[in-house]
């Protein structure tokens, strides 16, 4: 084709499912073909398939196997992230369920391809650090803070794997000091990351009265408090 | 012992069950022992049974069965809104709103307030008390 259509719907339309409006001749003067049969000496103008590259000699097998073997369907599926619910938008203040640092308000920062949400404390105001949680353990408050002079491009899922540990023979002498393996100290990257993000955050956070308090303090259920009565 | 608030015409009622749970209405007719004629201003005029009614003390100087319009300018004549919302029963209303609708930083605000003067109070009583022994 010359150029592509900006549109391509049909010019015949579905009267009810299954009926169209025109009939094939109707169809057939309406699309034009006799005229394009007719700028062509009365032929539909046919394009040769384009010169496929020579494929190179396929060599028989060295092997073929005793029984048949089934071919596996092919998979395309792609996972989509989880849903992010409506009260969970980028600057919420999040109030974490469970887990370490449950009980934590934490600033929702962003939804990371897998469906987990990007969170952060800020480190300096209640001790969490720039950390994966997922929606399902996590109450979205109606506060919220403004983070749009945060740059959170770079995190991702990769950023928060686990380093895989090299498996090294190990002598019987050696055998006995595996505890030394044990505590690896974050890299000085990583806590510079830290600090960038909650640089700009802190800002805007000291700028609402008591927010930083807010922030620093755990939330818990008190006497009278009835959890489908609240108001986040 | 005596009962004071009288189911009459233009006895103004609070709604404690149903649709219109928590409305300010006025008693605008009897129908029988057990229900009432009702009628606010943003309602359309039906009938209620006097169990979903607590009466008030405010009432209001009608006709039985005033047209909308009359009923509206007998309200504001006796200003009923501003009665109810500087009654205490009102105003009582108006606060168990308000700390339902707050949120968890709200909350949060009002704690550290009601800390601040509890802390005030106890100053003060401090300062009298140092005042006394003196």
């Amino acid at each position: 084709m010359a150029a592509k259509k900006a549109s391509l719907t049909s010019r015949n339309p579905e009267l009810i499912r299954g009926i169209r409006k025109y009939s094939r001749s109707k169809m057939y003067h309406k699309r034009g073909i006799w005229a394009i049969k007719a700028k062509h000496g009365g032929v539909f103008p046919r394009h040769e398939p384009k010169a496929a590259p020579p494929k190179p000699a396929e060599k028989p097998p060295k092997f073929y196997p005793a029984d048949d073997v089934k071919t596996p369907i092919p998979n395309h599926r792609k996972h989509k992230p989880t849903k992010l619910r409506p009260s969970i938008t980028p600057g919420t203040v999040l109030i974490l369920l469970a887990g370490r640092f449950m009980g934590k308000r934490v600033v929702f920062l962003k939804q990371l391809p897998s469906g987990l949400l990007l969170v952060t404390g800020p480190f300096k105001i209640n001790g969490v650090p720039l950390r994966r949680v997922n929606q399902a353990y996590v109450i979205g408050t109606s506060t919220k803070i403004d983070i749009s002079g945060v740059d959170v491009e770079k995190f991702d899922d990769k950023y928060f794997t686990k380093e895989k540990k090299k498996k090294t023979k190990k002598s019987e002498g050696e055998f006995f000091d595996t505890e030394k393996e044990a505590t690896k100290a974050l890299p000085q990257e990583k806590k510079d990351d830290q600090k960038t993000v909650d640089a700009q955050l802190i800002k805007a956070i000291e700028a609402v009265p008591d927010l930083k308090a807010y922030l620093g303090a755990r939330f818990s259920l008190r006497a009278g408090m009835k959890p489908h009565e609240l108001v986040f | 012992m005596p009962f004071k608030r009288y189911v009459e015409i233009g006895r103004v009622a609070l709604v404690n069950y149903g649709k219109d749970y928590g409305r300010l209405v006025v008693i605008v007719d009897v129908i029988d022992q057990n229900r009432a004629l009702v009628d606010a201003p943003d309602m359309v005029r039906g009938q209620m049974n006097f169990k979903r009614l607590s009466l008030t003390d405010i009432k209001i100087d009608i006709p039985r069965l005033p047209k909308k319009k009359s009923l509206i300018a007998a309200m504001e004549a006796a200003d009923v809104k501003n009665k109810w919302e500087n009654s205490s029963w009102g105003r009582k209303l108006i606060v168990q709103k308000r700390r339902a609708s707050l949120n968890d930083f709200d909350r949060f605000k009002v704690m550290l307030a009601r800390i601040k003067r509890g802390g005030a109070i106890q100053q003060e009583l401090a300062k009298l008390k140092k005042q006394n022994a003196s």
